[in-house]
């Protein structure tokens, strides 16, 4: 090879390696108990045949932010984009560890649990300053959408400029508004789905591929 | 002078709290409210303050002791697309009146698009 294909080569490698787009990371954010990580469970489980992390109804099960790289949704549409999907710690202004005793949990580990929760919380907030494309908010959809934690991280994500969708989970339950949600959110497009139950997630991975595209 | 039962309540001028750094206010802010007080702002925090305002809450959190912030405001208004917000560097947004207080005395009891209701007990 001579000197000069080879350093053609060497630049184009180096050109590539510069502009490479990295993996665009979306966030799952939202208060505790929204079905984050039931969400992330399903995406990942769908697509790649793996999970994230354990659910449970004890809030603030997820205290550790927990990535899943490289996954490809296709939409109906035949579309498809690869991300990273990045499940988040619920987040709270709030953390008081009597919370988890009331769930019969021990005071030494609710402590302990308490102490996680918070640090987790901070790390969410971190990873959405530095780290993260796009989010997918998750809301329960049988509660008051107009918590004062909602208004706020939409507020930041929306000062960020991130593309946002709202997910109203939890349509399976009786109570469920989505329509509730919608009113509150007007600027951003809400699918209502049940995460646990899979209802209506073709729609997300659809609006998925063309709103993360 | 003898003093009566009950908690502080300390309301922050706009002008004050331009004279502040992002730091200074969370500062101010959650030093206040860990002593058991009501701080109202006579405007909000900016979206990354308040990103910071629950990053730096969530590490004051202790067992038996704080347990962090109730917190209420209304949504960031848009200034609008007129020509002065064009002048002024494109789409400015206004902070809103907010109360912060602590977790375990502040509860908020109804929250509408114009008026926000909330309860406050002196017993920590």
């Amino acid at each position: 090879m001579t000197f000069l294909v080879r350093t053609k080569r060497k630049i184009s490698g180096l050109l590539k390696a510069l502009f490479k787009k990295r993996t665009c990371r979306i966030g799952i954010y939202g208060p505790p108990n929204a079905g984050k990580t039931t969400l992330a469970n399903r995406i990942v489980r769908d697509w790649v045949g793996d999970a994230v992390g354990p659910v449970s109804e004890v809030p603030h099960e997820t205290r550790r932010v927990r990535r899943k790289e490289d996954i490809t949704i296709t939409g109906q549409n035949g579309s498809s984009i690869t991300i990273d999907i990045v499940d988040t710690p619920g987040v709270t202004t709030k953390i008081d560890y009597n919370e988890f005793i009331e769930f019969g949990i021990e005071k030494e580990e609710a402590v302990k649990r308490a102490r996680e929760a918070t640090e987790g919380v901070a790390e969410a907030m971190h990873w959405l300053r530095e780290d993260i494309d796009g989010v997918i908010y998750m809301l329960d959809s049988t509660l008051d959408p107009f918590q004062q934690v909602n208004i706020m991280l939409v507020g930041i994500i929306e000062s960020r400029k991130l593309p946002v969708l709202i997910v109203a989970n939890k349509n399976d339950l009786p109570d469920a508004s989505p329509a509730r949600i919608k009113s509150a959110f007007p600027q951003h497009p809400v699918i209502a789905i049940s995460g646990l139950e899979g209802n209506n997630v073709e729609e997300l991975y659809e609006q998925m591929t063309s709103y993360f595209g | 002078m003898e003093m009566i039962q009950g908690v502080q309540i300390d309301l922050i001028s706009a002008e004050r709290l331009d004279r502040l750094t992002a730091m200074e206010k969370i500062r101010l802010i959650l030093d206040d409210v860990m002593e058991g007080n009501i701080v109202i702002l006579e405007k909000g925090l900016a979206p990354d303050e308040q990103s910071k305002l629950i990053e730096i809450t969530m590490r004051e959190i202790a067992p038996d002791g704080f347990s962090g912030i109730e917190m209420e405001t209304y949504p960031i208004r848009d200034a609008g697309n007129g020509f002065l917000a064009k002048l002024l560097g494109g789409k400015r947004s206004e902070t809103r009146l907010t109360v912060i207080g602590p977790a375990n005395q502040l509860k908020t009891l109804k929250k509408e698009k114009d008026l926000i209701s909330a309860w406050v007990s002196s017993s920590r």
